[in-house]
C-alpha cells in the first residue's frame, strides 16, 4: 500500500517535471524561433531555399572553401570569387590598365602591357576567355594562372604568390585565339587560332581562292619555364593547320598523354559577304553536318621541332602542315557541328564533345582513336591531305541530353555535367567503364534548368585528373528577369549548384556586372599559397626580387643628372620621404618608391594629379614611375589608399619650375 | 689559493662533485641559457590587429613585431624601440658570460671565491630596474611635435595597461625566470658561506 503511494507520487512528480521542462523548451522556441520562422514566412522562402542560404552562408570573418578563377571577358581582367559565398574577392588586372592596382601606370606594369617592349604601343584592353591554373600530374597546383586574350591573340602569365600579372606574350602569327589550356605538367600552354588568317601574318586579299591557299590556322604551344615563371618564346612552337576556325582544346593525360584534342568549326571555309548577298558566316560555316576534331601528337611535333624540322616565322618555329601530316602529327575525326567544349575525362580515356546544333554529346575513346590511327582506319582526307579517322571506329557513345550542348566537366563519382545553351539547363549524365558499371553507363541522370543561356560551366577541379565534386557553377549569358533592372546592359548570372546528391540543386545567383566571364576554374583555397605582404622589402613585382633601386629609411635622396631628376622615396604610415620634389619644366622625372611597411594591409597609393600617375604600393613592394615634367605648377601628390588616421596628411608637393629660371 | 690547490679541487670535483659545485654549475648554465631567451614580453591589442602585436625583449635584441610598434609609436612621438638600452645590449654578452664564468668557477676558489656569485644575485633585479628605467624614459621623452600629443606615461611592465586604442599585456619571460633561479641558487650558496 505504502509503496503504491510512493510510486504514484513519483509518477506525479515526473509528469510535473516533464511538463516544466517541456514548458521551458517551448519557452525557448517561443523566444527565438518565431523570429527566424517569421523571417522565412515573410520572405516566402521554401525549405530548400533556406537550406541553400545556410549552406552558402559564410559568417563574417570566416573563409570560403574554394576560389573561383574566372575570366573577366571584355574587361580584360581576371576575377576571383570565393565559393560557396560567391563573393568577389579580387580583380586581377591583366590586359587592361586598372587604376586601383596601378596597373599600366608604373614602369614595371607598363612593361608588362607593352609585352616586355615587343609591342611599341600597349593595347588597352583584352577579351579574356579561358583561365588555366598550372598543373602537376594533371591536377591544379595553384602556382600560376594563364589566360588568353581572344581579341589580340595573347596569353598572360599570372603568379599566384602575389596575384599579379607577370608576362603577356603576343602570338606573332595569329590575329585571334581561343583557349588557354595547359599540359599535365604545365610544360606547354596551348592556344588555337580562332579565326583563320593569312599566314604568315600579312595582308592577302580575302577571296575564296586566297583563303583556301594562303589562310591558315595554328596550334601554338607556348613553352612555360616554371622556375622563371615565364613563357619561353624561343622554346615554343606552332603547328600549321588548315584554315578552319580552331576552337577549344584539351591536353590528354595518362593514356592520352602526349596528345591534344582540338575542336574546329567553319570547316566549310566560308568567307562571308552579307552585303553582296552571299551567305553570312553563321550560314556558310554551318553548311556541313560535321566539323573536324583535330587530334594532334604534340610530343612528336616537339621532337620534330627539336630535330630542326620547323621553320622560324616571325620569331617562332612552325611545323608545316605537310610535315605534320607526313609524320603522323595530325589527324581529324568527324565531330558534331558548331562544337565548343572539348573535354578529356579524368583518366584521360575519353574525349567529350558537344556540338551546339546536335542534341547529343559525343564521346570518343582514346584507345579506339589510337587503334584507328594504327590501322589507318580513314574515311577520307580533307582538301589539305589530313587523314580523317572513320567516325564509327573512334566513337564510343552518344548520349542524348538535350539541345545546345556546349561544355562538359566531371565530378568524382563518374558523372559528367554538360551545359545546354538552347535548353538553358545543365545535364548530368554518366560516363562508361571504368567510371560506371555497364548497366549505368552513358545515361542521362538529371537535368536542372538555369537562368538563362548557359555558356561554360565549372565543377570543383572538374577538368583535372582528380575532380572534387560538391559544387558546380553555371555561367549564364543572359539574366533577363533575375535581377532588378540596372539599364539595358544586363549583368551576367553565375549560378551555384550543389552536385553532391543524385539530383542537382540550385543554391544561389550571383550577378556579375562588370563584363562577361566565359570560363572559370575552381580550386580548394588551401592549394593557393599566396603572400600577405611581399616577403622582402623592396621587391620588384616584375622580377620578384629586391630591386637595386629599392630604398630604405635614411637612404632616401634626390639626384639630378643633366635633365633627369631621380628620386628614391620611401612610403610608410603616414609620410613619404622626400615629400617635396623640385624639378624644372622639361626634366625627366624618375620616382623609385618603396613601401617599407611590414604589416598586412598597410597599403599605400601614390598619385600625382594632372600627371596621370597612380601606383599601388603593397607592403614591401617597389615600383617606379617615369614622366617628363611638361606642365609647370605645384602639383600635390598623395597616398590614395586610406592607410592610417593621418592618411590625408600623407602627401607632398611636386614643384615644376618654368625652364631657364 | 695556489694553482696546485685549484687543480686538486678540480680533480676532486671531476671524481665526486660536491653539492655546492653542482648548484653553481646549474646556476651558471641557466644564466648562460637565458642569453638565448626573451626576458620580457609585451603584446599590444587593438581591433585592427586581430592576433595582437607581440614583442620579445632579449638581453641582446628586440624581436617580434617591433618595427610595427615603433611605426605606431612615432604617432605619439615615442622613439623606436630599437634605440632603447644601446649600451646594455652591446655589453650584455660579455657581462653575462663573465657572470657564467664567475659562478661556475667560484666553488674552486675557496671561501672568498664564493663572493663571485654575489653579482648574479643582483643581476635580475638590475635587468628589471633597467627595463623600468627605459620604459619610463621612453614614456616621458615623447616628441612634443608628434602628431598625437598624449600625457607622458609609464607603460605597464607587468600585467595590463592601456595607451589610446591599444591595451597591453606584459610579463617577464623565460630568460628572466632562468636568471632569477640563478640568483636564488647563488643567494643560497652565499647563505651557506655565511654559516660556515
Amino acid at each position: 500500500m505504502k509503496t503504491r503511494w510512493i510510486a504514484a507520487g513519483a509518477l506525479v512528480l515526473a509528469v510535473l517535471l516533464l511538463a516544466a521542462v517541456g514548458g521551458r523548451f517551448r519557452g525557448a522556441t517561443a523566444s527565438s524561433a518565431p523570429d527566424l520562422e517569421g523571417l522565412i514566412k515573410a520572405k516566402g522562402l521554401t525549405p530548400d531555399q533556406v537550406r541553400a542560404a545556410v549552406q552558402t552562408f559564410v559568417p563574417p570573418g570566416k573563409y570560403d572553401d574554394y576560389l573561383i578563377f574566372s575570366s573577366g571577358g571584355q574587361s580584360g581582367q581576371v576575377l576571383v570569387f570565393g565559393m560557396p559565398s560567391m563573393r568577389l574577392l579580387r580583380v586581377i588586372s591583366v590586359f587592361s590598365p586598372e587604376s586601383w592596382q596601378g596597373y599600366g601606370f608604373s614602369e614595371e606594369t607598363k612593361e608588362i602591357l607593352r609585352e616586355q617592349a615587343e609591342a611599341k604601343e600597349a593595347l588597352t584592353w583584352g577579351d579574356t576567355h579561358h583561365p588555366a591554373i598550372s598543373e602537376t600530374n594533371a591536377e591544379y597546383d595553384g602556382q600560376f594562372l594563364f589566360i588568353n586574350d581572344k581579341a589580340n591573340a595573347r596569353i598572360a602569365v599570372i603568379d599566384l604568390r602575389d596575384f599579379s600579372t607577370k608576362q603577356i606574350v603576343r602570338n606573332p602569327n595569329a590575329y585571334s585565339n581561343h583557349g588557354a589550356v595547359v599540359s599535365p605538367n604545365t610544360e606547354y600552354i596551348l592556344e588555337g587560332t580562332q579565326y583563320a588568317a593569312p599566314f604568315p601574318f600579312k595582308h592577302v586579299p580575302l577571296t575564296q581562292e586566297n583563303y583556301n591557299k594562303s589562310y591558315r590556322g595554328l596550334a601554338t604551344f607556348w613553352k612555360f619555364d616554371r622556375t622563371k615563371g615565364r613563357i619561353d618564346r624561343a622554346a615554343s612552337f606552332q603547328i600549321e593547320l588548315p584554315p578552319y576556325w580552331q576552337d577549344l582544346a584539351d591536353f590528354g593525360k595518362f593514356e592520352s598523354d602526349g596528345w591534344v584534342f582540338m575542336n574546329s568549326f567553319n570547316t566549310e571555309r566560308a568567307i562571308g559577304g552579307t552585303l553582296e548577298k552571299k551567305p553570312a558566316f553563321e550560314i556558310g560555316a554551318s553548311a556541313n553536318d560535321v566539323d573536324f576534331m583535330h587530334i594532334i601528337n604534340y610530343k612528336k611535333a616537339a621532337e620534330l621541332i627539336a630535330a630542326g624540322r620547323g621553320t622560324a616565322v616571325n620569331g617562332i618555329k612552325v611545323l608545316s602542315l605537310a610535315d605534320a601530316i607526313a609524320n603522323g602529327v595530325l589527324f581529324f575525326a568527324p565531330e558534331p557541328k558548331s562544337p565548343h567544349g572539348n573535354d578529356v575525362a579524368p583518366r584521360g580515356d575519353y574525349v567529350v564533345i558537344g556540338g551546339k546544333l546536335d542534341p547529343n554529346v559525343t564521346i570518343y575513346s582514346v584507345k579506339k582513336i589510337q587503334q584507328a590511327i594504327k590501322e589507318k582506319a580513314y574515311s577520307g582526307k580533307d582538301p589539305y591531305g589530313v587523314p580523317i579517322l572513320s567516325f564509327d571506329r573512334v566513337m564510343e557513345a552518344q548520349v542524348k541530353i538535350g539541345l545546345g550542348p556546349l561544355h562538359t566537366q566531371f565530378d568524382d563519382q563518374g558523372n559528367a555535367y554538360t551545359s545546354l545553351f538552347l535548353d538553358s539547363a545543365v545535364a548530368k549524365w554518366t560516363l562508361g567503364a571504368p567510371y560506371k558499371k555497364a548497366s549505368e553507363a552513358w545515361k542521362l541522370v538529371d537535368k536542372l534548368p538555369v537562368q538563362y543561356n548557359i555558356g561554360h560551366l565549372a565543377a570543383v577541379m572538374g577538368d583535372t585528373a582528380k575532380p572534387g565534386g560538391k559544387y558546380l557553377v553555371a555561367l549564364n549569358k543572359w539574366s533577363v528577369d533575375q535581377y532588378s533592372n540596372v539599364g539595358p546592359l544586363f549583368p551576367q548570372n553565375f549560378q551555384l549548384i550543389d552536385i553532391s546528391g543524385e539530383k542537382m540543386k540550385l543554391l544561389s545567383n550571383t550577378p556579375v556586372g562588370l563584363a562577361e566571364p566565359h570560363l572559370t576554374q575552381i580550386i580548394p583555397i588551401d592549394k593557393v599559397k599566396s603572400w600577405a605582404v611581399y616577403p622582402e622589402v623592396g621587391m620588384n613585382p616584375l622580377t620578384m626580387k629586391v630591386d637595386p633601386n629599392a630604398t630604405g629609411p635614411g637612404k632616401e635622396r634626390i639626384v639630378r643628372k643633366g635633365k633627369t631628376v631621380e628620386v628614391w622615396m620611401t612610403a610608410m604610415r603616414s609620410h613619404f620621404t622626400p615629400d617635396r620634389i623640385q624639378v624644372r619644366q622639361g626634366d625627366t622625372v624618375i620616382l623609385h618608391i618603396t613601401n617599407i611597411e611590414r604589416a598586412k594591409d598597410a597599403i599605400h597609393g601614390f598619385a600625382i594629379g594632372r600627371y596621370n600617375v597612380n601606383l599601388s604600393l603593397e607592403p614591401g613592394k617597389y615600383e617606379s614611375v617615369k614622366f617628363v615634367a611638361t606642365k609647370t605648377g605645384v602639383f600635390p601628390f598623395y597616398c590614395t589608399e586610406f592607410c592610417s588616421a593621418l592618411h590625408l596628411e600623407m602627401a607632398g608637393y611636386l614643384e615644376v619650375m618654368p625652364a631657364g629660371r | 689559493m695556489s694553482i696546485a690547490q685549484i687543480r686538486s679541487e678540480l680533480a676532486q670535483a671531476r671524481r665526486r662533485p660536491r653539492g655546492l659545485q653542482l648548484r653553481s654549475w646549474l646556476a651558471a648554465g641557466l644564466l648562460g641559457l637565458s642569453l638565448l631567451l626573451p626576458y620580457w614580453r609585451i603584446t599590444l591589442f587593438a581591433p585592427q590587429y586581430p592576433g595582437g602585436l607581440r614583442v620579445s625583449v632579449y638581453l641582446t635584441k628586440v624581436a617580434g613585431e617591433s618595427s610595427e610598434i615603433s611605426l605606431l609609436n612615432h604617432y605619439i612621438g615615442m622613439k623606436p624601440l630599437e634605440q632603447a638600452a644601446p649600451l646594455e645590449r652591446r655589453f650584455a654578452v660579455p657581462i653575462v658570460l663573465g657572470g657564467v664564468l664567475a659562478v661556475a668557477a667560484s666553488p674552486f676558489l675557496g671561501q672568498a671565491g664564493l663572493l663571485l656569485q654575489a653579482p648574479a644575485v643582483l643581476f635580475p633585479i638590475g635587468v628589471a630596474g633597467d627595463l623600468a628605467f627605459w620604459m619610463w624614459k621612453f614614456g616621458h621623452s615623447l616628441d612634443p611635435s608628434a602628431p598625437i600629443r598624449i600625457e607622458p606615461f609609464m607603460p605597464a611592465i607587468i600585467g595590463k595597461g592601456a595607451v589610446m586604442q591599444f591595451s597591453t599585456s606584459a610579463m617577464f619571460s623565460w630568460g628572466f625566470l632562468f636568471s632569477g633561479i640563478t640568483a636564488l641558487i647563488a643567494a643560497y650558496n652565499l647563505s651557506r658561506w655565511r654559516r660556515r
